[in-house]
């Protein structure tokens, strides 16, 4: 058999959704992987799927078809009161749009992997607004890129190379030389390490930092003291000075903005400087998704729900109040007595409290593979990988649509379909 | 076969001429029919008025932008939210509703098409994914070309051709329905943070004036046969001032098509503006409107404004920083590499603020100066203007010169001395609301042969009949009964099926996505061109395969082939 080279390849991995590897196939095997990073040609080459849906009766496993499978993961969702319906992240749009229905119908909580990274981007943008861009916007005129509390060469590993610093563009012949890189971080990174500027600050320093350079920004630089959260009056001025002269300066941030101390209010002060900045240049600001489609739950919650995450339907309406309706404090406050968790890993990531609860109640997940939530589950249900056996809708961390790709057929159904059958199973027994 | 009896039906139909018959309407099948079988499904709609469906030719409903304006705006959100109730689902929202809310509310006011008006080439899925949720109105998405740097660069080889071959790949591949330009050449601009003045302006390194842009794709849009006209959004949109720049635009546009207009100019009313600041702005409608009558090659929308909150959201980038400024509340922007831009941000006009209520006369003026109906369509640029729950409202005011002079004495005091609004005696009738909602549309949009927007044989059974009886009401005095009873239709009807009743949704809904594929000679297909794939793989962030949008988006297909003269 002559192996298939699969051209324009999407990768499902990270936020930067590169959409230009090469994958051959071979005997319904995948041999190579061509362009993509290591994470990516990872994902794309790992194995250990299960094969049949898996049920556990007192402590023990055993195999099921996929109907029984679905039959009891409705069941278990139908005699919940508050059932939690969680992930999403590495999934497709179409998929993500059945898992919203779901949650309508039951009364449930939806909410996705965005609770625990860039919520609170989310809460910022909702005070602020964002000024952003598509990627290309970037790749073809910022001269000024600024990497605050994120380090891509680790976790988005290509980003650097087809959209910023290492990528040519119309108006930037000579990109590297013609690029300033600033990178700000609590350590020294790898990506602080090919940056023009290093700016290190103390842990929990952003916030005072970007008052820093807004005030700076404004012409208020007197009022800055000689230090800002271990950062020299200098070389804040230094890069106040960049950014205001900058022809088009592009700021990006991870969840070292995000997640550290002044959270969403980090964030709100990273808006209003580039909002700031923009009445010197044009500036733009671009989170950093991790998943390759969070985003995308966050675009399909908004245009069925109006809210981009932690949506509560148990008062017949959408109602959106994170803290309240968000996935950890539902489960550190033992609120729901069930949850489906599809294409994510709760248990290895969310604090211990809530992994705590999740042990506690019947839990069927969606997932490929086994993880680490695979032990707390009922019923685990494989499924196609979207990007490699399923294709579907994604959305790049700039916003931008892209089509996935089915590369193989290895006969698993995908996550659209499954939770298709689980809402059909729900609508009967609703009666509609 | 389905088969649908609409009973004594007062019908206003002027594509057909028809002005207030009682009659029958008979349908088999989603079309109208001469007879129908004994089994039709009968409904009384005895003296109702009874309309084609209706069409919004410019709205902003589905897309990245619109669903920007949710995602930023939980508080508009909070502020219209219906449960789910047997087949409907749960909504939110108020100035952007979710893409359901969209539906119901359209539906229950009777529309049964509506057109997306700024689809990002780059981000189309993102719409067509929207319009998969848009169940009860058939859909179409115009698309930017105002920054496209494939499409400048023909223009600035003067090379109409090359630019028709570019638009019609584009839109075939986005499965796109016509051209947009928004502020053309300033969303370019916008990318280095600046914006064009007028158009005559030079966009920066590209070396094209927006009318060269403009001029040139209307050519480009009659070398492809395109259904519609080239739909602009002018320069300078909201600026004190900017009404000479929207004429001396009209000025150029050529008469190209015996058929229908060569420029939809969009949301006229922020374009038709006198003074030269803030502090001096006042209504240039009537210079605007006089262009119009002149020129049978423009149609317009007038892009009404209606106090209260909203949102607006534009591909005019740099116009929404400049409002931003002024408003200070909040501001979304959004810049798509190598083709447009866009912002956001949340507005209340106030009857206090002496601009917003020139604004809102502006509309009024432009409606009522413009001598032909079929020249001046009712739209607010939903939501930019207002949300489009406020047309009854328009059309009571349209209709009644009492309702006008009611609200004119609750307006700032200063804003009477700018406006023309308290001279104008006109008042619409019946027949020409028909016109400007559903008829105007149909044949602007170059939606007749489609059967839209009437309801003569074998056109598509899309119908709205409302509680309203033409023969009662005096419209100039009870304008209120006017509003109340274009609210909520008594039925609508969507291919042969009555999808709505008294605001309630009956069906689940399935609805048609209309686009365009221009059939283009192998020598100015795109798709083959080698300069124009080298550019792609350059700058764009996506590979030429994946920019098309599938198939399998689109729900039930209607594409609209014309035989390109390339
Ligand atoms: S950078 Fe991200 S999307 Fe690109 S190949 Fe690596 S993991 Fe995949």
């Amino acid at each position: 058999m002559f192996p298939t080279i699969h051209r324009d390849v999407v990768c499902t991995f990270c936020g930067c959704l590169c959409d230009d590897l090469e994958v051959t196939v071979e005997g319904g095997r995948i041999r190579g992987v061509d362009n993509a990073c290591e994470l990516g040609a990872h994902k794309f080459t790992t194995e250990g799927r299960l094969k049949a849906p898996i049920r556990r009766r007192g402590g023990v496993w055993g195999e099921e078809t996929y109907t029984a499978a679905i039959e009891r993961a409705a069941e278990i969702l139908l005699d919940a009161d508050r059932p939690l319906l969680y992930g999403w992240s590495g999934t497709c749009g179409e998929a993500q749009s059945v898992g919203v229905q779901l949650a309508e119908i039951l009364g449930g909580v939806i909410d996705a992997t965005t609770s625990v990274c860039h919520g609170t981007s989310i809460l910022a943008i909702q005070e602020v607004g964002h000024p952003g861009c598509t990627l290309g916007q970037v790749k073809n005129r910022a001269d000024v890129i600024l990497y605050w509390g994120c380090n891509p060469i680790e976790a988005h590993p290509r980003h650097m190379s087809r959209y910023t610093t290492y990528t040519d563009g119309f108006f930037l012949g000579n990109s590297h030389r013609d690029r300033t890189v600033i990178v700000v971080d609590i350590r020294r990174t790898d990506t602080a390490q090919v940056a023009d500027e290093f700016i290190k600050i103390k842990p929990g320093g952003d916030y005072a930092v970007l008052s820093a350079l807004r005030a700076m920004v404004r012409g208020k630089d007197d009022m800055i003291p000689p230090t800002v959260s271990g950062v020299s009056r200098q070389q804040l001025r230094r890069v106040a000075a960049i950014c205001k002269s900058a022809q088009y300066g592009a700021l990006f941030f991870g969840m070292g903005l995000t997640q550290t101390g002044g959270k969403y209010k980090n964030i709100r002060n990273a808006i209003e400087l580039v909002d700031e900045l923009n009445r010197h240049t044009k500036f733009t600001l671009t989170p950093m998704r991790g998943h390759f489609n969070v985003y995308g739950f966050n675009e399909v919650c908004t245009w069925m729900t109006g809210y981009p995450f932690a949506v509560d339907f148990s008062r017949g309406i959408a109602w959106y109040n994170p803290g309240e309706t968000s996935a950890v404090d539902l489960l550190a406050r033992r609120e729901c007595d069930a949850c489906l968790v599809v294409a994510s890993d709760p248990a290895a990531h969310l604090p211990r409290s809530a992994v705590a609860h999740l042990a506690d109640i019947p839990l069927v997940q969606l997932d490929p593979y086994p993880n680490a939530t695979t032990a707390f589950a009922e019923i685990q249900i494989p499924v196609a990988v979207t990007g490699i056996d399923a294709e579907g809708t994604a959305y790049r961390m700039d916003g931008v649509p892209i089509r996935t790709r089915k590369i193989l057929d290895l006969g698993y159904p995908d996550d659209r379909t499954v939770l298709q059958q689980m809402l059909e199973r729900i609508r009967e027994a609703k009666g509609r | 076969m389905t088969e649908l009896l609409i009973r004594n039906a007062c019908v206003i139909d002027p594509i057909n001429g028809i002005r207030g018959e009682t009659m029958d309407i008979l349908i088999r099948d989603a079309r109208i029919v001469e007879s129908v079988s004994g089994r039709a499904e009968v409904i009384d709609a005895a003296g109702c008025l009874t309309l084609p469906g209706g069409i919004d030719s410019h709205t902003h409903i589905c897309g990245t932008k619109v669903n920007f304006g949710r995602y930023m705006m939980p508080e508009d959100m909070r502020a219209g939210r219906t449960a789910r109730q047997g087949g409907m689902h749960a909504t939110s929202g108020y100035s952007v509703p979710t893409t359901f809310g969209n539906s119901y509310r359209y539906s229950a006011m009777g529309y049964t098409t509506v057109l997306e008006g700024a689809m990002a080439p780059l981000e189309a899925r993102h719409t067509h994914e929207e319009f998969s949720a848009t169940p009860l109105q058939d859909t179409m998405a115009n698309t930017l070309f105002d920054g496209n740097w494939a499409v400048m660069e023909a223009v600035k080889e003067n090379d109409v051709k090359r630019a028709a071959a570019i638009v019609g790949w584009t839109l075939s591949a986005v499965k796109g329905f016509a051209i947009k330009l928004t502020n053309p050449g300033g969303t370019e601009a916008w990318g280095w943070g600046k914006n064009v003045e007028c158009i005559h302006d030079p966009v920066p390194h590209f070396e094209v004036s927006p009318i060269e842009i403009v001029t040139a794709l209307v050519r480009a849009n009659e070398l492809l046969h395109l259904p519609h006209s080239v739909h602009l959004h002018c320069n300078r949109l909201g600026v004190p001032g900017n009404a000479w720049c929207t004429v001396d635009t009209f000025r150029h546009i050529p008469d190209l098509n015996p058929e229908r207009q060569s420029l939809y100019a969009t949301h006229v009313q922020f374009h038709a503006y006198g003074g030269s600041s803030w502090k001096d702005i006042c209504s240039r409608a009537d210079l605007v409107a006089r262009a119009v009558n002149d020129r049978p090659q423009i149609v317009m929308d007038m892009g009404q404004v209606m106090f209260g909150k909203t949102t607006t959201m534009t591909a005019d980038g740099p116009m929404e920083f400049n409002l931003y400024r002024l408003h200070h509340n909040k501001w979304s922007n959004h810049d798509v590499e190598l083709e447009t831009g866009s912002g956001i941000i949340p507005v209340y006009y106030s009857r206090k603020s002496t601009v917003n209520c020139v604004m809102w006369a502006v509309g009024l003026e432009l409606a009522l100066l413009t001598r032909s109906p079929w020249q001046c369509l009712l739209a607010t640029d939903n939501p930019n203007g207002a949300p489009f729950v406020k047309y009854p409202e328009i059309i009571g005011l349209l209709m009644s010169r009492k309702y006008r002079d009611a609200e004119l004495a609750t307006l700032h005091p200063e804003a009477e001395r700018r406006i023309a609004l308290p001279a104008i005696d006109r008042e619409l009738d019946w027949n020409e609301i028909a016109v400007m909602t559903r008829a105007g549309q149909a044949k602007a949009l170059g939606l007749l042969p489609l059967g839209k927007g009437h309801l003569g044989p074998g056109a598509a059974a899309d119908l709205a009949i409302y509680p309203v009886r033409i023969g009662e009401i005096d419209p100039s005095a009870e304008y209120r009964r006017v509003i109340e009873g274009f609210r909520q239709t008594l039925y609508t009807v969507k291919r042969g099926r009555v999808v709505s009743r008294e605001g309630r949704v009956v069906v689940e809904g399935d609805n048609s996505t209309i686009w365009v594929k221009p059939r283009i000679s192998e020598e100015y297909d795109m798709g083959r061109d080698p300069e124009f794939a080298k550019k792609f793989a350059r700058y764009y962030t996506v590979r030429m395969g994946n920019y098309p949008v599938q198939e399998a988006y689109i729900r039930r297909s209607i594409c609209i082939e014309t035989e390109a003269e390339l």
